[in-house]
């Protein structure tokens, strides 16, 4: 049962044959046997999440219909603040913050009656893409504990391909929801930028952060991403008239006939592991099997998407972290001698080194007499990205991708090289970057570790995603493979 | 060698709407530190500002009564530094499209006329907290109440040259944003603040090097401050030196400057779009609804005083002067509408200087427009005489009651009764046979002396005009 999806774990309690307790319980075993190996979580409170079953289960008595999440249970990133419990973006200067509020997303899911069972761990403020370079050690991927699970997210996608929790929520603001889903072996959406609210959720880079679902297979996250999106006044940037999607019969999709996939020959490339490449050629295949047709595209500025990302997520990052200074909340150094000593060994003592060195990426970029060969460039190849993709959609329906250009790799093998770790997102910025939805899910194995197959839609067109993964996923079966340390 | 003086001005000006820029807190000036705050404009993580849209109205209204262009797309940027009360680490403002662009004021000038000072722009931004320093503990303390109120920040061309045209134009300013009713503008509140930007150079020369002059909190020591200014920089160059580029501040009990930070020491604010805030768009329509809606400038309800109630010019510019003296005249004139003209005296001569003397302002004043309506409808009515009720007024001032109350307790009524002032006339004739015998010899200046002593019997309350009429009969006879 552990392994189950959310969609049966719901049918299950519909009927009757378990409770949310049994749920909560089941979870929380697992979480007590294997966090220690995983360190998937980094916070979690038992009573709270028993309390919080036993609530839904009395609810369920009370009600003739239960609420769409009822009694599920549901992980989420250190990066959702809660009003109960810490938040702490698995970072040290957040050691002692508690929100006296919930994120938008949160009070979401509650008011959909699911379980919330904790927070997991990802990178420092979600920079990094292995959970390495978080404030409570690295996190471990369930199908070789050697290796990373992927990042930031990286505890979230740990958690589900464990069966620590049937679901999670991660955010993505470079790949950090997709890259751990396809190192993991998940399904991951991170939906159009807007479509989800951002309040409540601690920035990293605002305008290219956006929450989204990781679990085990294509339904479950149509669910989640249907009790989290819509407008919200608290949010200037959710969109209020977003087209609305029926999202759970977009899952109904059992093949492509007609669908126009776009291949975009820049993200077949030299230097990526020939294994995956094939892997994700194979996919395509299968695709073109169910009735789609294969369209060889381009996208020409996908090549500076990585640079100009990393100009403008540490720009927007530098002046979201100012406030971490010391003053109001988290950590503050012992004893400052003046105002500019409490700031910087507040900071210096708060901040990991990969944070660090995003802030003063962005504090350079930003500053005056680079500003314009930086900030105002890397905005430009923004707009050429974004336009890269419009043109792109006029021939093709979907693009689709593989997700990393590698699998899992070694904990440690990059943590001393900001440049190749950076790379492991070169296939999932240009999303962020052109505010696009893309969805991430399994398509095969590597050596027995996963392979994720990226899909790319049209602003507002995540129906469109989820249809044509829908129908793959129901012609495959990798996303019914389990680690089997974890069975 | 005859030296030019340029100045520009940059004023910030708190907006009175309800609540702040970016959430719903109150704007209130004065309530308990640190009570008027939430985790939006206390900075905490994952908070996110919703623009208010009060503020944005009252900032196209300011630009619309200025002539300006409004930008029907302006954007939001971040102002990045460092300080204990700006929560955030970076302050919202508005960079590199305001709001409101290419205005104008015309403010009077010495001998008569008018002169135009162009405004380059005005925009949007929040207001950081309050740092105390003060205190005997040592320690500094934090009041953010102030986070988040907005802020309209309106910057002049450098067009003044002298120190009295920057006060005209300030003065100006402040009026406008008073009758707009967009800004308490309390200085002493900090809600009307004032940087100057002062450079000097021989006439003809190109621009000279600025100073930048902080923390000037009243008209007086903006006057003291820049002329110190000029002085200053004057000797510096006529010395042979050269003026810095750099940030003073003003202090008002010392009377003069101290370098704040140099050019070099100036923040890099690393500006850049406010990813939080989408582009602000307002419509045409929006616009035209707003100034459909403006209400009377100072000019207009000074011709208005002039063309409606009859006032003198030099009235109508009195009680123009600020929107609270405006509003009371048309009280005044709502309660006693007889006479406009005698109202607007009444307040312009009599209330205002009574006011000055006790240390009143118009909006507390002790004596409210429908309580001096009352007094003047008992001078039409002939209850009391005009000299009377300026003494009825003082007893107002002191005691708050109503001039009926006064008048009946004092027995302030006015003598209308024939028979009575015949009587009092009588009396002063017989205590005053040889006046009266030189009167009838021809000497008719004595004829103010008996109606001072008629006057003077009835402790003034004598109706003087019936005085006058019986006097002439009664001596005539």
């Amino acid at each position: 049962m552990p392994f189950s999806s959310l969609e049966t774990l719901k049918q299950r309690l519909d009927q009757r044959e378990v409770s949310a307790q049994d749920l909560a319980k089941l979870y929380l075993d697992r979480i007590d046997a294997h966090n220690t190996l995983l360190n998937a979580f980094v916070h979690i409170d038992h009573d709270h999440v028993m309390a919080q079953a036993k609530a839904s289960d009395d609810y369920r008595a009370a009600h003739d219909t239960p609420r769409p999440l009822e009694g599920l249970p549901i992980a989420v990133k250190d990066i959702f603040c809660t009003q109960d419990g810490p938040t702490r973006c698995c970072s040290k200067i957040l050691e002692g913050f508690d929100a006296p509020y919930d994120a938008h997303v949160i009070t979401r899911l509650k008011e959909a009656g699911a379980v919330l069972v904790g927070k997991t761990n990802m990178d420092e403020f979600a920079m990094g893409s292995s959970t390495e370079t978080s404030a409570f050690g690295p996190c471990r991927n369930p199908w070789d504990t050697d290796r990373i699970p992927g990042g930031s997210s990286g505890g979230s996608a740990a958690a589900v391909a464990a069966a620590l929790t049937p679901a999670a929520l991660g955010t993505d603001t470079g790949g950090s929801i997709r890259q751990p889903a396809a190192l993991c072996g998940l399904t991951g959406l991170k939906p159009t930028y807007g479509r989800i609210s951002r309040r409540g959720i601690i920035a990293f880079a605002s305008s290219l952060d956006q929450a989204g679902p990781m679990t085990s297979c294509v339904k479950d996250s149509a669910m989640l991403t249907a009790v989290m999106s819509g407008h919200d006044a608290g949010d200037s940037t959710s969109v209020m008239d977003a087209p609305t999607i029926d999202w759970l019969g977009a899952c109904d999709q059992r093949d492509m006939k007609g669908l126009r996939i776009g291949k975009p020959k820049e993200y077949f490339i030299e230097g990526m592991d020939a294994d995956v490449r094939a892997t994700i050629e194979n996919a395509l295949k299968q695709c073109e099997a169910l009735g789609a047709e294969i369209v060889d595209i381009s996208l020409p500025h996908t090549e500076s998407a990585v640079a100009a990302y990393y100009v403008i997520a540490p720009s927007e990052a530098s002046a979201n972290l100012s406030r971490y200074d010391g003053v109001r909340f988290g950590q503050r150094c012992d004893n400052p001698e003046d105002l500019n000593d409490l700031y910087m060994r507040s900071r210096d003592e708060g901040f990991g080194n990969e944070v660090k060195r995003r802030i003063l990426t962005g504090t350079f970029a930003l500053s005056s007499g680079y500003y314009d060969a930086y900030y105002i460039k890397a905005q430009r190849v923004r707009t050429l990205i974004r336009q890269d993709f419009l043109e792109a959609f006029e021939k093709v329906d979907l693009i689709a991708t593989p997700t990393s250009p590698i699998t899992a790799f070694a904990l440690g093998e990059k943590a001393d090289d900001p440049l190749t770790m950076y790379l492991s997102d070169i296939f999932t910025i240009a999303v962020n970057l052109a505010g696009l939805p893309a969805l991430s899910q399994p398509c095969g194995f590597v050596n027995g570790l996963p392979v994720g197959m990226q899909w790319i839609a049209p602003a507002w067109q995540e129906d469109c995603l989820l249809g044509a993964a829908s129908a793959y996923e129901s012609a495959t079966t990798w996303h019914q493979q389990h680690p089997e340390a974890f069975q | 060698m005859s030296w030019e003086v340029v100045i520009g001005l940059e004023v910030h000006t708190q907006i009175n709407s309800k609540t702040k820029a970016f959430c719903g807190c109150s704007t209130e000036f004065g309530a308990e530190p640190n009570s008027q705050t939430c985790p939006v404009c206390l900075g905490m993580p994952g908070q996110l500002p919703v623009l208010n849209n009060e503020a944005v109205q009252k900032t196209i209204l300011t630009g619309l009564a200025i002539d300006a262009t409004i930008n029907l797309e302006s954007k939001f940027d971040r102002k990045n530094y460092f300080y204990p009360d700006l929560p955030k680490g970076y302050q919202i403002s508005q960079f590199t499209v305001p709001l409101v662009e290419h205005g104008h004021l015309d403010i009077p000038v010495e001998g008569g006329g008018e002169k135009r000072i162009g405004i380059t722009r005005i925009h949007m931004e929040e207001d950081a907290g309050k740092s105390m320093h003060e205190g005997l503990d040592s320690v500094s303390h934090i009041d953010l109440n102030r986070s988040g109120v907005p802020l309209m920040e309106i910057v002049s061309e450098p067009d003044m040259r002298s120190a009295d045209e920057a006060v005209a134009y300030l003065k100006q300013l402040h009026q406008l944003i008073r009758f707009l009713d967009v800004s308490g503008a309390d200085m002493e509140k900090g809600q009307f603040r004032c940087d100057a930007n002062v450079s000097v150079r021989r006439f003809g020369a190109p621009l000279g090097t600025r100073a930048e002059l902080k923390n000037l909190n009243s008209f007086r020591f903006i006057k003291q401050a820049i002329d110190y200014e000029v002085v200053r920089q004057i000797e510096i160059i006529e010395d042979g030196g050269q003026v810095v580029q750099e940030t003073r501040l003003y202090d008002s009990v010392k009377g003069e400057s101290r370098s704040m930070r140099s050019k070099e020491e100036a923040h890099d604010y690393r500006y850049f779009p406010e990813p939080d805030l989408p582009a602000l768009r307002v419509t045409a329509e929006e616009v035209a609804a707003i100034k459909a809606g403006m209400p009377e400038l100072p000019s207009q309800l000074r011709q208005r005083f002039e063309r409606e109630y009859g006032l003198s010019s030099y009235d109508a510019d009195v009680l123009s002067q600020t929107l609270e003296l405006a509003r009371y005249l048309e009280d005044l004139i709502a309660a006693h509408p007889a006479n406009p003209k005698i109202a607007a005296n009444w307040l312009a001569n009599e209330l205002l200087g009574r006011l000055k003397e006790s240390g009143h302002e118009i909006v507390n004043s002790p004596v409210s427009a429908s309580a001096l309506g009352l007094l003047l409808d008992r001078i039409a009515d002939n209850t009391i005489s005009g000299k009377i009720a300026k003494d009825v007024l003082d007893e107002m001032m002191r005691c708050g009651q109503s001039a009926d109350t006064i008048i009946e307790a004092k027995g302030l009524k006015q003598v209308s009764d024939t028979g009575a002032i015949d009587a009092m006339i009588q009396t002063v004739l017989d205590a005053n046979p040889d006046s009266v015998a030189e009167f009838k010899s021809g000497k008719d200046r004595l004829f103010g002396f008996f109606v001072g002593q008629v006057m003077k019997a009835s402790r003034g309350q004598a109706n003087p005009a019936l005085v006058n009429e019986r006097l002439k009969l009664l001596l005539n006879s």
